[in-house]
């Protein structure tokens, strides 16, 4: 069989596309490695010779002058309580909504339930400027709530979880009904337990997309403590051209994109569905 | 079954013990107690929002207060701006050079690492990993490829004694830079969605195309392709909906220069509401941007909607 010049072509037709995936796998990476590269060298050594980033000694020297600028620690804690916060009262929103819009029926539920899927429709950008306003208004600027608040009004959470709602049987329902169970205690003894994967999907999502969004905490958190992580990054990075510290500067971007990596890596299946579910929808 | 438990029920209403089941499903008001959180959030920061923003883009409005009526004024004038009709042009070329680049570098990836084996595995998790980054991170790494002399593209032409072509400050150049960046971010959810949509096809198709004697490109022209021709569609309009919010790699990499050549409708808007603090003005872009952007997501309901038909 080895000897069919058909199959002795497609190996080498293989090997081809394999080195093309290769080659760009390698531009996948190498500019990371270059950063993690140049953020483990001496400044100086780097203005002197471009080319001495890829030659030991390596130091930690960066890593230890970040650490040092307390910033970076407070840019990270702002980000985590508004990813955390938003991802916690995005369940509990999206759940509850889910459950009502999927399993209840009130007056009106349908023409809402369609409403709340146009939202899906609108991109940030329609809605900024007269939230910019009304935020101006109220004070919430440079503030947590005014973080998190936006992205509340996200109507994917409820889309999601009225699907999966949906798809459990309703003589669960309606058996816990006959055991004389409250509308709110069968949401949560006995449908909740049963949307764990969609919780998850949804938490990862929505932690995700805060924790990485720039848009709004740019034009929200104006003064450098309310920063989140990426606009702080960000504000540090300006007219780096000039800057003496390439390496000190890339021992930030390390420091904050390296934690998401690494939980990238460990749950990459959920992260790849949720970011895939979503985009579908 | 059902009704075998559920008649005894009705037959005792004033019990009130047990509620009959036929009443389960009936419309109460009480039971809005449920959306009612969802739908506070929802009206005050999308519906009120939205509508605000259109009632602002016909008036002439700052941080905090509102003008006067303008009418179509913000419109005209943004119609009669150059930098504006320039980033209009800017966004569509820029998801010209990116949307096709992404949908076929993603479907060849998504063919060739469409395999059980550790290697497609690995590659799979390399060319996903760039989407978990933010924005600021991927194009701190891009401004350190691109920047002269420090930079790896620098040190590479140099290696070779060539002079590398400066991605930033060249007009030619900028836009082609950022989408190179952005191909390189976004590359991991369309290879994700064809695969998703190739592991669908059924096996025995390809087995009886095997016992036909068909090569790889009949294979691949006439079974592999046609089967995902939907998702291809899908794939392109995601990427257009979300390649036309470009704002933070022209912000962070450009700043929309050299000649606002790489300022983006987003960044205009930015520019507008947020800098010059023009929010009647950067409204209307706002909307024309919603509009662009409604256009596109419409055609994604219609190829999705079409799913159950198929």
């Amino acid at each position: 069989m080895s000897h069919n010049p058909a199959i002795k072509g497609r190996a080498f037709g293989d090997r081809v596309l394999l080195g093309l995936v290769i080659l760009l796998a390698i531009v996948m990476i190498a500019p990371v490695f270059f950063v993690v590269a140049l953020s483990l060298k001496n400044n100086q050594e780097l203005m002197v010779d471009p080319n001495s980033v890829f030659r030991l000694p390596y130091t930690l020297v960066n890593y230890i002058n970040t650490v040092g600028t307390s910033s970076v620690f407070r840019w990270v804690l702002n980000s985590a309580i508004v990813a955390g916060g938003l991802t916690i009262f995005t369940l509990v929103l999206s759940s509850l909504a889910g459950y009502g819009f999927a399993r209840l029926n009130f007056p009106g539920r349908d023409a809402l339930f369609i409403i709340v899927l146009l939202g899906l429709a609108v991109p940030e950008q329609a809605v900024l400027v007269a939230r910019h306003q009304i935020f101006s208004w109220i004070g919430l600027h440079n503030s947590y709530p005014g973080l998190i608040l936006p992205g509340l009004s996200s109507a994917f959470g409820v889309f999601l979880m009225t699907q999966y709602f949906r798809a459990i049987p309703k003589e669960l329902d309606e058996a816990a009904m006959l055991d004389n169970a409250s509308r709110f205690r069968i949401f949560w003894k006995v449908l909740l337990p049963l949307t764990v994967p969609a919780q998850a999907t949804l938490g990862i999502f929505t932690f995700l997309g805060a924790w990485n969004d720039y848009f709004w905490p740019l034009i929200s958190a104006t003064k450098k403590e309310m920063f989140t992580l990426t606009v702080g990054i960000a504000s540090t990075q300006v007219n780096f051209a000039q800057s003496q510290g390439i390496g000190f500067l890339m021992a930030q971007a390390v420091f904050a994109g390296a934690p998401i990596l690494i939980v990238y890596l460990f749950f990459q299946k959920y992260i790849v569905t949720a970011v895939s579910g979503a985009a579908v929808r | 079954m059902a009704e075998q438990l559920t008649l005894p029920q009705t037959a005792t209403p004033a019990a009130g013990v047990r509620v009959p089941s036929a009443d389960i499903y009936a419309p109460k008001w009480r039971n809005f107690i449920f959306v009612a959180p969802y739908l506070f959030f929802f009206t005050t920061l999308l519906v009120f929002p939205l509508f605000w923003g259109i009632w602002l883009s016909f008036h002439k409005a700052d941080t905090f207060s509102t003008g006067k009526f303008v009418g179509f004024g913000n419109y005209i004038r943004l119609f009669n701006d150059k930098v504006f009709l320039q980033s209009i042009w800017n966004t569509f070329y820029f998801v010209g050079l990116t949307v096709p680049a992404l949908a076929l570098i993603g479907l060849f990836l998504a063919l060739c690492l469409n395999r059980r084996t550790r290697s497609a595995a690995v590659l799979r998790t390399i060319f996903f990993s760039s989407s978990v980054l933010s924005v600021t991170i991927v194009t701190l790494i891009w401004r350190i490829v691109y920047i002269p002399n420090n930079g790896l593209l620098s040190i590479v032409y140099g290696w070779f004694g060539a002079t590398a072509p400066s991605f930033i400050s060249d007009p030619n150049l900028a836009m082609i830079g950022i989408a190179i960046a952005t191909i390189w971010w976004c590359i991991g959810l369309p290879m994700m969605l064809f695969l998703s949509a190739l592991q669908q096809i059924p096996q025995d198709i390809y087995e009886a195309a095997a016992l036909d004697n068909a090569n790889r490109w009949q294979t691949l022209r006439s079974i592999t392709l046609p089967s995902i021709k939907r998702t291809f569609v899908l794939v392109i309009i995601i990427q257009i909906v979300l390649q036309f919010q470009l704002f933070g790699q022209p912000w962070l990499m450009t700043r929309g220069g050299p000649n606002n050549l790489t300022k983006p409708i987003v960044l205009y808007i930015y520019d507008t509401a947020f800098r010059r603090w023009d929010l009647g003005l950067g409204a209307a872009a706002s909307e024309i941007l919603f509009i662009l952007i409604l256009i596109a997501a419409m055609a994604q309901y219609l190829v999705t909607r079409r799913k159950g038909e198929l």
